[in-house]
C-alpha cells in the first residue's frame, strides 16, 4: 500500500519508466524460469556441401542439450577457413582440408574432424539416359577436351550395348569454386599424367574446355537443357533430382554405382593409408565396391578451446561420430566407417579447454 | 543594418551572419554530403589496399595477360574484362535504339492515356530482381537461343567469326541480351525525361513552320538533346558493366577470350561472384580483389562521363 502510493507521488514520466523496468523485469524473469540454464550460442561457418546434414545435426542436438544454440553459415569452405583463421567462428568447416601454409597462420594446432562422405557423379544428357559406364581416362579426356563426340571409340567400347550419338560432347562444370571440383580434379590429377600437368587440382582450375555453371544446381540446368553433355554434381543433388549419372571403373577394374555403400568401401579401403591428422584424399580408392570419386567432409576446430563454450562443442563431436552418423544415410551422404570413428573420437577425447 | 550588396565579400558576410539557424542547417546537411564521399573514397583504398598483393605480382600484366589459373597461382585479367566490355557493348547495340525509340515514342506521339501507362510498365522492368531474369535466362532465352537464334544466325552470317561455333544457347549472346533488356527502362526512362525538359513552344515553334512530324521530332526535340540522350545510354551502359546475378546464370563462365559470340565467357563481375566464397590462397583473393578494383575504376570513368553529358543538357535548358 505504502509503495502504490508513493508511486503515485512521482511525476508520470518516472512512474512510466519504474513501470517499464518492472515489465522488463518479470519479461525477462520468466525466461530464467522456462529454460533451465543460459543458452550457450557456438557459431560456425563454411562448406555447403554437408550443409543439409549439419542443419539436421543441429536441430536433432538441440533435443539433447537444449542450451547448445549452433548457428550455421553455409558461406563455402575458403570463406570457413577464412573466418576460422580469423577466429570470428567457433568452428570452421571444409570439403578440402588445409594447406600447410593456412595451417602455419592458426596459433592453435587445427584439428580436421571428418564428420561425412559424399561422392562427385558423372551426369550427363543423352537420348534414352542410357546408364553409362566411364572410365577415369575416359573422363578426364572428355574434359580436357580430347574426346569430343560420344561415339568415340573410347567411350563406344566400354559401352557395348549403348546406342550412343554422333553428337558433340557439351561440357559442364563449376564456375563457382568448390569443395564438388577440388574431389572431382583431385581424382583426375591422380588418374591422368596430362590432366596433373596442364591442369591440376583445386576448388577453382581453368578448365580447358566447356561451360560454367554456378553450383549444382548450375551445371544441371545446362545439362538438363542441352544435348550431349556431360556434367559433375554431387551424388546428393543427382540423387534428389534423379538425374542419370555413370558408374566408374575404380582400381580394381569394377565399374561402380554411386552411393553410400560404395563410398564407404572407398573410405574403408584407404583406411591404412589415413594419416594421424585425418588430412586425406580417399580418390581413386583400392578397395571392393569403392567407388573413385569420394571425399571427406571436416568440421575444423581449435586443440584447445576456450570455456565455456569448448565443451559444449566436444560433447557435440561426440555426438556428430555416434547418434549423428545415423542421419547420414538418409540424406545421402555415407556415414563414416566404425574403425575410422575410433580414431576420431580418441581426437576429440584430447580436446583441451582453457 | 545597411548593406553594400556590390560588395561580393560584403553580400557573402551578410548570408553567413543572418540567420544562425540557416548556418546550423547548413552544416548537419553538410555531414551526410560528405560522409557519402568519405565512404566513396574509403571503398577505393579498401580495394587498393585489398588488390596490392596482387598488383605487387603482376603489375600491369594482370591487367594484360589472359591465363586466369588458380591452382598455379597465375591471374590475368583480359578475359574478364573483355567479357565486360563485349557484353555490355551488345546490350547497349540493342537496348539504346528500343529505349531511345519507346521514349520518342511515349514523349512524343502517343496519346498521354498510353504514355502513362507503358511508361509506367517500362519504369517496373526495373523491379524485377536480377536473379528472376538469370532464371528466365537458362530456362526460356538460352534454350530459343540454342534452338532457334544462333542456328540461323550460323546459317546466314556464319562466314562473320562473330557466328561461328556450336551453339550452347548460354554465351556472350545470351548475357548482352538479358542486359540490354535489364537496361532498357533506365534508358528509356532517362530518355523521357531528357525529351520532356524540351520546352513545348520549341516543337510548335517547328510545326508552324511547317516540319513534318519527324522533322519536328529531328530539330525541336533530338538535336537538342543529343548528350542527354547520351548520357542516359551510358547510364544503363554503367548498370550493364556490374550486372552481376543475372549474367553469372547465362555467360556460361569461362576466362577465355573468343570472337564469337556463342562461345562462353566471363565478366568482372561474375568472376568475383563465382570464386570468392571458395578462394583460400591469399594471393587468389588478392587477384579477386584487383578484379573489383578494375570494375570500380571503368564504371567510375563511364558514369563521371554519363554524368558530364546529362549536366550539359540540362543546364543549357535551364539557363534559357
Amino acid at each position: 500500500m505504502d509503495f502504490v502510493s508513493h508511486l503515485l507521488e512521482v511525476p508520470l514520466m518516472k512512474r512510466l519508466v519504474i513501470t517499464l523496468n518492472l515489465a522488463l523485469f518479470v519479461f525477462l524473469g520468466s525466461f530464467r524460469i522456462l529454460g533451465a540454464a543460459d543458452p550457450v550460442l557456438i557459431n560456425g561457418a563454411g562448406a555447403t556441401f554437408p550443409y543439409p546434414l549439419y542443419s539436421k545435426w543441429f536441430s536433432e542436438y538441440r533435443k539433447v542439450v537444449p542450451e547448445a544454440q549452433f548457428n550455421y553459415q553455409s558461406i563455402g569452405s575458403g570463406g570457413g577457413i577464412r573466418q576460422f583463421l580469423e577466429k570470428t567462428v567457433d568452428f570452421g568447416a571444409s570439403d578440402a582440408p588445409m594447406t600447410e601454409e593456412q595451417m602455419k597462420k592458426s596459433s592453435i594446432p587445427v584439428l580436421h574432424i571428418p564428420t561425412t562422405m559424399g561422392a562427385v557423379v558423372l551426369t550427363y544428357n543423352l537420348p534414352g539416359a542410357p546408364s553409362l559406364r566411364l572410365s577415369g581416362a575416359v573422363i578426364s579426356d572428355i574434359f580436357l577436351g580430347k574426346i569430343a563426340r560420344w561415339d568415340d571409340s573410347r567411350i563406344t567400347s566400354l559401352n557395348q550395348g549403348v546406342e550412343l550419338p554422333g553428337t558433340a560432347i557439351l561440357v559442364a562444370h563449376r564456375s563457382d569454386g568448390s569443395g564438388t571440383t577440388a574431389i572431382f580434379t583431385d581424382y583426375l590429377s591422380k588418374i591422368s599424367p596430362e590432366w596433373k600437368a596442364k591442369v591440376g587440382a583445386g576448388t577453382a582450375v581453368n578448365w580447358p574446355t566447356g561451360i560454367g555453371g554456378k553450383g549444382n544446381e548450375g551445371v544441371t540446368g545446362i545439362v538438363k537443357q542441352s544435348p550431349g553433355s556431360i556434367g559433375y554434381v554431387e551424388l546428393i543433388y543427382a540423387a534428389n533430382n534423379r538425374l542419370p549419372f555413370a558408374s566408374v571403373r575404380n582400381k580394381r577394374n569394377e565399374y561402380v554405382i554411386p552411393n553410400s555403400k560404395s563410398i564407404m568401401a572407398a573410405a574403408a579401403g584407404t583406411i591404412k593409408a589415413i594419416p594421424d591428422d585425418f588430412r586425406a584424399s580417399i580418390t581413386d580408392a583400392d578397395g571392393k565396391n569403392a567407388y573413385p570419386i569420394s571425399g571427406f567432409t571436416y568440421l575444423l576446430v581449435r586443440e584447445t578451446l576456450l570455456k565455456p563454450k569448448g565443451p559444449y562443442i566436444q560433447r557435440f563431436l561426440k555426438w556428430a561420430m555416434t547418434d549423428g552418423q545415423n542421419y547420414a544415410e538418409a540424406l545421402h551422404y555415407a556415414p563414416l566407417p566404425k574403425a575410422l570413428i575410433q580414431k576420431i573420437e580418441a581426437k576429440i577425447n584430447g580436446i583441451r579447454f582453457e | 543594418m545597411e548593406f553594400d550588396l556590390s560588395n561580393k565579400s560584403e553580400l557573402a558576410k551578410a548570408k553567413r551572419d543572418f540567420h544562425p539557424g540557416d548556418r546550423i542547417f547548413g552544416r548537419a546537411l553538410m555531414l551526410p554530403a560528405y560522409s557519402l564521399l568519405i565512404l566513396l573514397v574509403a571503398i577505393a583504398l579498401f580495394l587498393l589496399h585489398g588488390a596490392w598483393p596482387s598488383i605487387q605480382r603482376f603489375g600491369l600484366k594482370f591487367v594484360f595477360s589472359s591465363t586466369w589459373d588458380p591452382v598455379r597461382e597465375v591471374f590475368g585479367a583480359l578475359p574478364v574484362i573483355y567479357g565486360t566490355i563485349v557484353s555490355s557493348s551488345i546490350a547497349v547495340l540493342i537496348a539504346a535504339p528500343v529505349s531511345i525509340g519507346a521514349a520518342l515514342f511515349l514523349n512524343e506521339l502517343a496519346p498521354r492515356r498510353v504514355s502513362e501507362i507503358v511508361g509506367h510498365l517500362i519504369e517496373m522492368l526495373a523491379a524485377i530482381p536480377s536473379v528472376v531474369f538469370g532464371l528466365w535466362g537458362i530456362f526460356v532465352l538460352a534454350p530459343w537461343l540454342r534452338s532457334v537464334v544462333e542456328p540461323a544466325l550460323g546459317r546466314f552470317f556464319g562466314f562473320l567469326p562473330l557466328f561461328q561455333g556450336p551453339p550452347y544457347g548460354v554465351g556472350m549472346l545470351a548475357a548482352g541480351l538479358i542486359l540490354a533488356i535489364m537496361i532498357m527502362p533506365t534508358v528509356a526512362s532517362i530518355s523521357r525525361e531528357v525529351f520532356h525538359s524540351i520546352p513545348r513552344v520549341q516543337r510548335e515553334a517547328a510545326l508552324a513552320l511547317g516540319a513534318t512530324r519527324w522533322e519536328m521530332i529531328r530539330l525541336a526535340v533530338l538535336s537538342g538533346t543529343k548528350s542527354g540522350v547520351f548520357g542516359a545510354v551510358i547510364l544503363g551502359l554503367g548498370r550493364a558493366l556490374g550486372e552481376t546475378m543475372a549474367v553469372t546464370m547465362v555467360i556460361g563462365n569461362r576466362s577465355h577470350i573468343s570472337a564469337s559470340l556463342f562461345a562462353p565467357a566471363q565478366t568482372m563481375a561474375s568472376a568475383i561472384a563465382n570464386e570468392y566464397a571458395e578462394a583460400t590462397s591469399d594471393i587468389h583473393l588478392s587477384a579477386l580483389v584487383g578484379v573489383g578494383l578494375t570494375l570500380f575504376v571503368v564504371t567510375f570513368i563511364i558514369n563521371a562521363i554519363a554524368r558530364i553529358f546529362v549536366w550539359r543538357t540540362t543546364l543549357r535548358w535551364s539557363a534559357k
